[in-house]
C-alpha cells in the first residue's frame, strides 16, 4: 500500500477541508482496517445496505469475495445454493415478499450466465434485485479467459442498470448506486461484474463516495400532474360502471391501503393482474379476482361492460387486453404508471398520469366521492353467481380440488409461490390471495423452475410465514435440487407438486389448436417425488391420489415443520383450464368449456 | 443512407445526451435493435463537459414506434435526455468527403464547377481524381451527390449532427 494510502473512516473524513490534515498524520500509521482489498469493501458496503442474505455459489473468479465473507464476518447470512438460477429466484423470492432487493453471488462464465433467466425473470416482472458476478482479472478481459463471459454485455438487455468495475476504489459507489437504482423508480435487478484483480486489490477510497447518477431521478415519480388528478377524479365521479385495474406496481409502491380506500369510496369494484394479486382482499366483495387469459369469467366480463377503467401499475400485457383495439374500446381509459415509457406503448389511454401509485392514489382520493353504481356491482354480484370458478369433485383428483382445499385449510393465510403452467393458472384462480406480498408468480417471464426456490427466498425473509410452492411436474424438475438448500436450513416449506406427467399447458394447446397432436409434452420418467424428497435428510414426502384424501394428505403435511413437506399429487392428466381467452381475441371471445371441434390457431403468441 | 426526397416524415433526428460511461452507446443501441430499427447514422462526440457525450441519431420508422425507443432511452440510466429533433426548430447539418474519377481537363472542370456551385471545397486532386468535401443540410449534399452521379469512386458522410436554435436547449 501506498504511503498516502487512507483508512476508510479518514478518508471519509477527508471531504472536510478542517480534517485534512488530521487525516495527513494518520496516513503515517495506517490502522488495521487500511489492509481492506476490495472484496472487503464491497461486504461492508453491503452490510451498510441492510442486506440479510446473499443467495450465492462460489467460484474461481469470486474467491476473494467469499474470503471476504469470513474475514469481514458481517451478519449477514450466506445461502449457498445448489444451482445460480435457483439463488436468483430465492434473491427475486425474497425482495418480492420483503420489498428490499434480493442479493445474487455468483462466480464468472458459468456461473454469471446460469444467472440471466433469473435476472430476466426479475426484470419483467420489476423486482428489486443486485447480482454480483466475479470475472476474469481485468488484463485478461475479451482474451477468453478460463471462465470469461461478458456478462455485462450478455445481460443489457435484461437489466435495468450493470457494471463493469474497474476501479477498486469505485467498489462502495458503484455498491450503493445499483442498491438505489435497484430498489427506487420502476424497480428492477442490476448486475455488478467484478473482476477478480480489482476485488483483491487494496482498497483506498471512501466508503460514502457520493453516487454519480445525473441520468436517474426516481425522485420525480411523487411529482404527479395535479391537474391531471383532478380530471381523472372528475371522471370517476361521473362513471356508472368503472373498474379499477391493479397490477404489481400498486405492490411495489405500497399503495394497497389507499386502493381498498379508494374502492370503498368510489365503490368501484377491483380486478388485479396475476402480479397485481393482493393488492385487494380477494374475499372483499369489490375484488372481482384476476382478469386475463385465464382470469374469472366475472373480471372479464366487467372489462367489455365497463365505462371507465383505471389502471394503476399495470403495463396492460398481453395477457390481460387480448386484442389491443377491442380492449374497453368504449370506455373511458386512464393509465397511471410510474414508467413513462409504458402510457401509450399496448393501449391508447385519454388520460394518463406518470407517477407512482400510492402518490396518485392519495391524491385522487381527496377529490373522488362515491360515484352511482349500484346497479353496476348488483350486476357484477350476478355475474359472479352465475359464472363461478368451478370445478368437479367427483372423478379424477384435480389440481383445483387440492388449491381450493389448501386455501380453505390455511384461511388463504399463506405466501404462495407458483411455479408456470397450468397449476399456476388454478393456483391465482383458488388460492386467494387477502395479503400483500404473499402471491408469487413469474408473470411476465413465465420461467418454469421459478416457483420452489422463490418459495425458499420468501421462507428466509418471512420466516414466520407459512410458505407453499406449487409446481408441475414439469417446472419443479428444472430446480428441485435447491431441495438440498431447504433441508439444510430446515425451512418449513410445503412443495405441492400437481402431477399430471404433462407439460400441461402446452398438451392444452395442442389438444385445442393442433387436432390433439403431442407434441414434447408427455413427461415420461418422472421420478417418484415423495421419495426423492425423502433422500435429502429433514424432508419428508407425501402422495396424494384420491380426491377423499386431499385434507387429509394436506394436514399431515402442514403438521410437519423440521423441513420441506414434498406434496406428490397425482392428479387428472388431461385437464384444462378455463376460463380461457385464446392469445390474440378479444375478451369477448372467451370460452368457458371446451370448444367444440376444431379451432382457429390463436394470432397472438403462446 | 436516406435520400432527402424520399418521405422526409420518417426521418428522425434524435439527440442523446448522455453520461461518458462505458457501455451506454451499447445499450442505445440496443433498444433501437431490439424493436427492428436501423441506425441510418450516429454521430458521437464529447459535449462542452468531458463528463458527458452527445449522441446524434438518425432513424427511420413509425413515429410511434420510435416515439417507444424514445422513452426507453430516456429511461436508461446514462442517458441524461433523449429528443427527436425532426419537427423542433433546429439546426440540422453534415458534412460528406466524396472522391470522384476525374480523369481529363474536361471533367476537372465540370467537378470544380459543381464544387463550387454547392460550396464544396476541393480538398485533394491527383491526375485521375479529386476529392470534394460537401456539407450543409442533408438534402443540399444529397443534391451535390445527384450531379456527380456515376463518377463516384467513395463516398464518406459523417452523419447528421443537430443543436436546437435560440434558447431552446438540444
Amino acid at each position: 500500500m501506498s504511503p498516502d494510502s487512507t483508512t476508510t473512516q479518514e478518508t471519509a473524513k477527508s471531504k472536510d477541508f478542517a480534517l485534512r490534515g488530521v487525516r495527513e498524520i494518520h496516513d503515517v500509521d495506517p490502522g488495521p482496517l487500511a489492509q481492506m482489498d476490495g472484496a472487503q469493501a464491497l461486504i461492508k458496503t453491503l452490510e451498510a445496505e441492510g442486506v440479510e442474505y446473499l443467495f450465492g455459489l462460489s467460484g474461481g473468479a469470486a474467491i476473494p469475495i467469499f474470503d471476504a465473507l469470513v474475514t469481514v464476518n458481517p451478519k449477514m447470512k450466506l445461502i449457498l445454493v445448489r444451482h445460480e438460477q435457483g439463488g436468483t429466484h430465492m434473491a427475486d423470492g425474497y425482495a418480492r415478499v420483503t420489498g428490499k432487493p434480493g442479493v445474487v453471488l455468483v462466480t464468472s462464465g458459468p456461473g454469471a450466465t446460469n444467472t440471466i433467466t433469473g435476472i430476466m425473470t426479475a426484470h419483467m416482472d420489476s423486482v428489486p434485485m443486485v447480482v454480483l458476478t466475479g470475472q476474469t482479472i481485468t488484463p485478461m478481459l475479451g482474451k477468453d479467459a478460463f471462465q470469461e463471459a461478458d456478462v455485462f454485455g450478455l445481460s443489457m438487455p435484461v437489466v435495468k442498470h450493470s457494471y463493469l468495475v474497474k476501479d477498486t476504489n469505485d467498489i462502495p459507489r458503484i455498491t450503493r448506486e445499483a442498491f438505489h437504482i435497484a430498489s427506487t423508480g420502476r424497480p428492477g435487478p442490476v448486475l455488478i461484474d467484478l473482476p477478480k484483480d480489482i476485488t483483491q486489490s487494496p482498497f483506498s477510497g471512501a466508503l460514502d463516495d457520493p453516487m454519480d447518477l445525473p441520468g436517474y431521478h426516481p425522485e420525480t415519480t411523487t411529482e404527479v400532474d395535479l391537474d391531471e388528478i383532478q380530471v381523472v377524479a372528475e371522471k370517476l365521479k361521473k362513471a356508472k360502471r368503472p373498474i379499477i385495474l391493479c397490477g404489481h406496481g400498486v405492490l411495489l409502491s405500497g399503495a394497497y391501503a389507499e386502493i381498498l380506500m379508494l374502492a370503498e369510496k368510489v365503490q368501484a369494484p377491483v380486478t388485479t393482474t396475476l402480479l397485481g394479486k393482493g393488492a385487494i382482499p380477494e374475499n372483499h366483495r369489490l375484488s372481482l379476482g384476476m382478469l386475463g387469459m385465464h382470469g374469472t369469467a366475472y373480471a372479464n366480463k366487467a372489462m367489455v361492460e365497463c365505462d371507465l377503467l383505471l389502471n394503476i401499475g399495470s403495463r396492460f400485457d398481453d395477457r390481460i387486453i387480448g386484442q389491443a383495439p377491442r380492449f374497453c374500446k368504449d370506455a373511458v381509459r386512464i393509465h397511471v404508471d410510474v414508467d413513462p415509457g409504458e402510457i401509450g406503448k399496448m393501449i391508447q389511454c385519454q388520460h394518463s398520469i406518470v407517477g407512482d401509485a400510492r402518490t396518485v392514489v392519495e391524491q385522487l382520493l381527496l377529490h373522488v366521492d362515491r360515484a352511482d353504481t349500484e346497479a353496476w356491482l348488483s350486476h357484477l354480484d350476478s355475474l359472479k353467481r352465475r359464472f363461478p370458478l368451478k370445478y368437479k369433485k367427483q372423478g379424477g383428483l384435480k389440481m383445483q380440488h387440492v388449491l381450493d382445499a389448501w386455501d380453505e385449510m390455511t384461511d388463504s393465510s399463506a405466501i404462495v409461490a407458483t411455479d408456470v403452467g397450468q397449476h399456476q393458472m388454478w393456483a391465482a384462480q383458488f388460492c386467494k390471495t387477502i395479503r400483500p406480498n404473499t402471491w408469487l408468480s413469474s408473470g411476465g417471464a413465465g420461467t418454469m423452475g421459478y416457483g420452489f426456490p422463490a418459495a425458499i427466498g420468501a421462507q428466509f425473509g418471512a420466516p414466520n410465514d407459512l410458505v407453499l410452492a406449487v409446481v408441475g411436474d414439469g417446472g419443479f424438475q428444472m430446480t428441485m435440487s435447491e431441495l438440498a438448500t431447504a433441508c439444510l436450513h430446515k425451512l418449513p416449506i410445503k412443495v405441492l407438486v400437481l402431477n399430471n406427467h404433462y407439460l400441461g399447458m402446452v398438451r392444452q394447446w395442442q389438444e385445442a389448436f393442433y387436432e390433439d397432436r403431442e407434441s414434447g409434452v408427455d413427461l415420461e420418467g418422472n421420478p417418484d417425488f415423495a421419495r426423492l424428497a425423502e433422500c435429502y435428510p429433514g424432508a419428508k414426502g407425501f402422495n396424494l391420489k384420491r380426491p377423499a384424501d386431499v385434507k387429509k394428505i394436506l394436514s399431515r403435511a402442514l403438521e410437519y415443520n423440521d423441513g420441506p413437506a414434498v406434496i406428490n399429487a397425482e392428479v387428472e392428466k388431461a385437464d384444462n383450464v378455463f376460463p380461457w381467452i385464446p392469445a390474440g381475441k378479444p375478451i369477448e371471445d372467451m370460452l368457458l368449456e371446451s370448444p367444440k371441434g376444431p379451432q382457429e390457431k390463436p394470432t397472438g403468441s403462446t | 443512407m436516406t435520400t432527402a426526397t424520399e418521405e422526409l416524415t420518417d426521418i428522425h433526428t434524435i439527440s442523446v445526451y448522455v453520461a461518458n460511461k462505458p457501455g451506454v452507446l451499447a445499450r442505445i443501441a440496443q433498444s433501437f435493435a431490439r424493436r427492428g430499427y436501423n441506425i441510418d447514422s450516429l454521430v458521437v462526440s464529447p459535449s462542452k463537459d468531458g463528463e458527458f457525450s452527445r449522441m446524434t441519431i438518425a432513424a427511420q420508422g413509425s413515429v410511434e414506434g420510435l416515439d417507444q425507443i424514445i422513452k426507453q432511452t430516456n429511461k436508461l440510466i446514462d442517458v441524461i435526455h433523449c429528443t427527436d429533433h425532426t419537427d423542433d426548430d433546429a439546426v440540422v447539418r453534415e458534412l460528406a468527403l466524396i472522391k470522384i474519377e476525374v480523369t481529363s481537363p474536361d471533367q476537372r472542370t465540370e467537378a470544380l464547377q459543381i464544387a463550387e456551385h454547392f460550396g464544396c471545397k476541393s480538398v485533394d486532386l491527383t491526375k485521375t481524381s479529386m476529392i470534394v468535401m460537401a456539407f450543409g443540410a442533408s438534402d443540399k449534399v444529397d443534391a451535390c451527390l445527384r450531379m456527380f452521379d456515376g463518377r463516384i469512386i467513395e463516398l464518406i458522410r459523417t452523419g447528421k449532427v443537430v443543436m436546437a436554435r435560440g434558447d431552446e436547449v438540444t
